[in-house]
C-alpha cells in the first residue's frame, strides 16, 4: 500500500504551516485577494457561488478506510455533511471556511492527505486505473510508475509555471479505464515481444474548449525512460506552448499547430540528449516502489461461490449487482467491487459522512482496506472475496450505495455545474437526477445496457462530455439553460470525441431528447449485444438526427 | 437596477451591500444603485470593503422586484441567492425556511 516517505511527511506539513501562515496574513489584512488567491489555489482552495471549495487530492484513485475516514470527519466537522468525489478522483468539499482550512489540512496531513497540485499551471495529481493492482488483464499495477512521475513532478522547479495546467493519465491494461487518450500525457502499460513492460506513449489530449484525441508518439517506451522521455515532453512543451492565450495554451494546441512529425521529433532529440542521465530509471527504485503498492495477501479459492449463486438466482437486485458491478480480478475467487454514488434521482458522486465511514467500515471488513475513487464518480473496493458478497451488498444496500448500475445509462458523470460551480453556464445535476430517474427501473436499465452519458455545466468539460456516449454540455442562451447534445463519444482504448447531433434544447426538452435518442438505439440495434455506440458507429448520426428532428 | 454583490471573505457566505454599507445576507435587503453614477459608487464602497478585508470577489448584477421583492435577472444570481437547486435543505433557502 502507498505511504508517504519521510521526505512528503515533512514537506506536507511545512506546506500546512506555511498556509496557515498565510491565512493569519490575509485575516490581518497584511496579504491582499490579488496576492493571496494564487497561494489558496495552491492549497487547492476556490472561490465558488456560495462558500469556498477544498479541493483534496486522492492520488491514483487510491486510499485506506482511516483515509476515508478522515474525510467522513471533514464533511462532518467542517462542512455540511457530505463531499462530491470528481472526474479527477479528488474529493471537493463545498462550504469550508477560510478560517478553517489550515485545520483541515492539518487533519488531513495526519493521514499522509492534502490538497497540493489540485489548482494552477503545474502537473495536476496523476490519474489511474481504478482497478489498478487487481484487474484479471492487467499487464502491471500502473500506480508505481504515477507514484514515481507525482515524486519526479512534484515541485519540479522547471514545471511549477507551465503555460497551463498539465494532466497525466496511466492505465496498466490493454483495455483503457483511465481515459488516457484524453490526457496532456496518457500512458498505456505493454509488453514488447521480449515481454519486458514498457509504455504506449500519447500526447496532446484533452477535452475542454478544443477537445482533441492523443496522438500516439511512442508504441513501446522502455520503463527506464519513463521519467527522461517526459520531462523531454514537458520540456519540449514548456519551450514553444504559447503563454499568450490561455484557451490556446495546453500542449494539444502545440501538437495540432506543430504536426505530430515535428513535434515527435523535437521530443525525441531532447530524449537523446537526457536519456543516460540522471533521469534513467534505476530498476531497484521501481522495484522499492512497488513494494509500496503490494497487493494484500489473497488466497486463491474457488471461480464461483456457491452462496453467491445460489441467492442469485432468487433475488433479482442482488443479480443485477452481480452482473453490472463487478469486474474480474486476477486472484481467483475475488472481485473488484463499484459501490455506486449513482443512486436513482441522486447526485453523481456525492457521499455523505455517514456514507463514507460505512465506505471504510466495508473495506476493512471485507476488502484488506482498500478503497478507490474511479474518474467515473464511484467508489471501488478493488480485492473481494466472493463468499463475502451478499454479506456487503447487504450493508451497502441499506447505505444507499448498491444500485447495480455500473456502466449503464443511470451511471452518469456529471460536474457540478451552476449548482456550484462559479463558472458554470447551466446546471449539470438536475439533469443528470432527471434522466436517472426517467431510465432508473432495472429493467429499463438493463435492457439499455452500457451507455454512458456525460454532462458538463461549461466548455471546460470537467464532466468529459465529449467523451460521453452521449453527452451533454450545458449553455447560457438568452439567459436560460441550453443543452448541447453529442453522441458517439468515447474515452476508451477506441477513442473519440463526440459530434455534435444540431440545435440544443431546453432545460424542459433535454430528458425527452436523450429518451428520444435511446428508443431509437433500441429500434435499431441487430441485437441486444449491439451497444449504442457500437450501433452509433455502425449507422451514423442520421436516424437519431430524423428522431430528433424530423427528416424536414 | 443593480445590486453589488461579493463573498464574505471569512466564510465565503455570498452577500449584497446593504443601506449604512453593511453587508446583508438576503438579496432582499440590498441596496439598489440606479444608474451608471450610483453603480459607480456601489463599486467605490464595495472595493472599499475588499481593501477592508469583508469581502472578496466584487461585482454587481442586475436585479428586477417582483412582489415587492428584490429579485436577481439571471440565474445563476438566482442560484447563489438562494443555495443549490439539488439541495434545498441547504444555504439561504434552508435558513429562509426556518425563519
Ligand atoms: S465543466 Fe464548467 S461548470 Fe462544470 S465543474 Fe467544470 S468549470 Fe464548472
Amino acid at each position: 500500500m502507498y505511504r508517504y516517505d519521510e521526505f512528503d511527511h515533512g514537506f506536507v506539513s511545512q506546506r500546512t504551516e506555511q498556509f496557515k501562515d498565510q491565512v493569519r496574513r490575509r485575516m490581518a489584512g497584511e496579504l491582499s485577494e490579488d496576492e493571496f488567491k494564487p497561494l489558496r489555489l495552491m492549497n487547492g482552495l476556490y472561490l465558488q457561488l456560495h462558500a469556498y471549495m477544498l479541493r483534496v487530492a486522492i492520488p491514483y484513485g487510491t486510499l485506506n478506510g482511516r483515509q476515508m475516514r478522515k474525510l467522513a470527519h471533514i464533511a462532518r466537522t467542517y462542512d455540511k455533511g457530505y463531499g462530491h468525489f470528481t472526474t479527477r478522483q479528488n474529493i471537493q468539499f463545498n462550504w469550508p471556511k477560510l478560517e478553517d482550512t489550515p485545520a483541515i489540512l492539518e487533519e488531513l496531513a495526519e493521514v499522509e492527505m492534502h490538497a497540493i497540485q489540485t489548482s494552477g499551471n503545474c502537473i495536476r495529481n496523476v490519474t489511474a486505473d481504478h482497478f489498478a493492482g487487481a484487474a484479471a488483464d492487467e499487464i502491471a499495477d500502473p500506480r508505481p510508475y504515477a507514484e514515481i512521475l507525482r515524486q519526479w513532478s512534484s515541485l519540479h522547479p522547471e514545471f511549477s509555471f507551465l503555460p497551463r495546467k498539465f494532466k497525466i493519465a496511466i492505465t496498466g491494461a490493454p483495455h483503457d479505464r483511465a481515459a488516457v487518450q484524453v490526457h496532456d500525457i496518457g500512458l498505456q502499460l505493454t509488453r514488447n515481444e521480449a515481454g519486458e513492460v514498457g509504455f504506449t506513449v500519447f500526447v496532446g489530449g484533452g477535452l475542454g474548449r478544443t477537445p482533441m484525441i492523443g496522438r500516439k508518439v511512442r508504441d513501446f517506451l522502455p520503463e527506464e525512460d519513463l521519467l527522461a522521455y517526459s520531462e523531454a515532453i514537458l520540456r519540449v512543451y514548456n519551450l514553444y506552448g504559447r503563454r499568450d492565450n490561455k484557451y490556446k495554451a495546453r500542449i494539444k494546441i502545440l501538437v495540432h499547430k506543430t504536426g505530430l512529425e515535428e513535434l515527435k521529433s523535437d521530443i525525441e532529440a531532447e530524449f537523446e540528449r537526457i536519456r543516460h542521465g540522471v533521469l534513467r530509471l534505476p530498476e531497484e527504485e521501481v522495484r522499492r516502489i512497488e513494494a509500496y503498492f503490494a497487493p494484500p495477501p489473497l488466497e486463491v479459492l474457488p471461480e464461483t461461490s456457491t452462496r453467491v449463486e445460489a441467492r442469485r438466482a432468487s433475488d433479482p437486485a442482488f443479480a443485477h449487482f452481480l452482473k453490472h458491478n463487478l469486474n474480474p480480478h486476477r486472484v481467483s475467487g475475488h472481485t473488484s467491487v463499484t459501490l455506486s454514488m449513482k443512486p436513482i434521482g441522486g447526485i453523481p458522486g456525492d457521499a455523505s459522512d455517514d456514507q463514507m465511514d460505512k465506505i471504510a467500515e466495508l473495506a476493512e471488513r471485507f476488502g484488506h482496506d482498500e478503497i478507490r475513487i474511479s474518474h467515473e464518480q464511484n467508489v471501488i473496493l478493488p480485492h473481494v472475496k466472493l463468499d463475502d458478497l451478499s454479506a456487503l451488498y447487504d450493508e451497502a444496500a441499506v447505505a444507499g450505495f448498491a444500485e447495480g448500475n455500473s456502466g449503464l445509462i443511470t451511471d452518469i458523470i456529471a460536474c457540478p455545474g451552476m449548482d456550484y460551480c462559479a463558472l458554470a453556464t447551466a446546471r449539470s445535476i438536475p439533469v443528470a437526477q432527471r434522466i436517472s430517474e426517467r431510465f432508473g427501473t432495472p429493467e429499463r436499465q438493463a435492457e439499455i445496457g452500457e451507455l454512458k452519458i456525460k454532462i458538463s455545466g461549461c466548455i471546460n468539460a470537467c464532466g468529459h462530455h465529449h467523451v460521453g456516449h452521449i453527452g451533454i454540455l450545458g449553455l447560457e442562451k438568452k439567459g436560460e439553460e441550453f443543452y448541447q447534445v453529442t453522441l458517439g463519444g468515447s474515452a476508451n482504448e477506441n477513442a473519440s470525441i463526440g459530434e455534435i447531433v444540431g440545435r440544443g434544447f431546453s432545460s424542459e426538452e433535454v430528458v425527452d431528447a436523450i429518451e428520444k435518442l435511446v428508443d431509437t438505439y433500441l429500434d435499431l440495434r441487430t441485437n441486444g449485444d449491439e451497444t449504442f455506440l457500437d450501433a452509433y458507429r455502425r449507422v451514423g448520426e442520421q436516424p437519431f438526427k430524423e428522431a430528433l428532428y424530423g427528416t424536414g | 437596477m443593480q445590486v453589488i454583490t461579493a463573498n464574505r471573505l471569512l466564510d465565503g457566505e455570498v452577500v449584497w451591500l446593504g443601506l449604512n454599507d453593511e453587508w446583508v445576507e438576503s438579496v432582499s435587503d440590498a441596496r439598489v444603485f440606479d444608474g451608471k453614477e450610483a453603480v459607480a459608487e456601489g463599486w467605490a464602497l464595495g472595493t472599499a470593503a475588499e481593501k477592508d478585508q469583508k469581502v472578496v470577489s466584487v461585482y454587481e448584477m442586475a436585479v428586477i422586484e417582483e412582489d415587492g421583492q428584490l429579485v436577481p435577472v439571471r440565474l445563476r444570481e438566482k442560484i447563489r441567492a438562494a443555495g443549490p437547486t439539488t439541495h434545498p435543505e441547504l444555504g439561504k433557502q434552508a435558513q429562509a425556511v426556518s425563519a
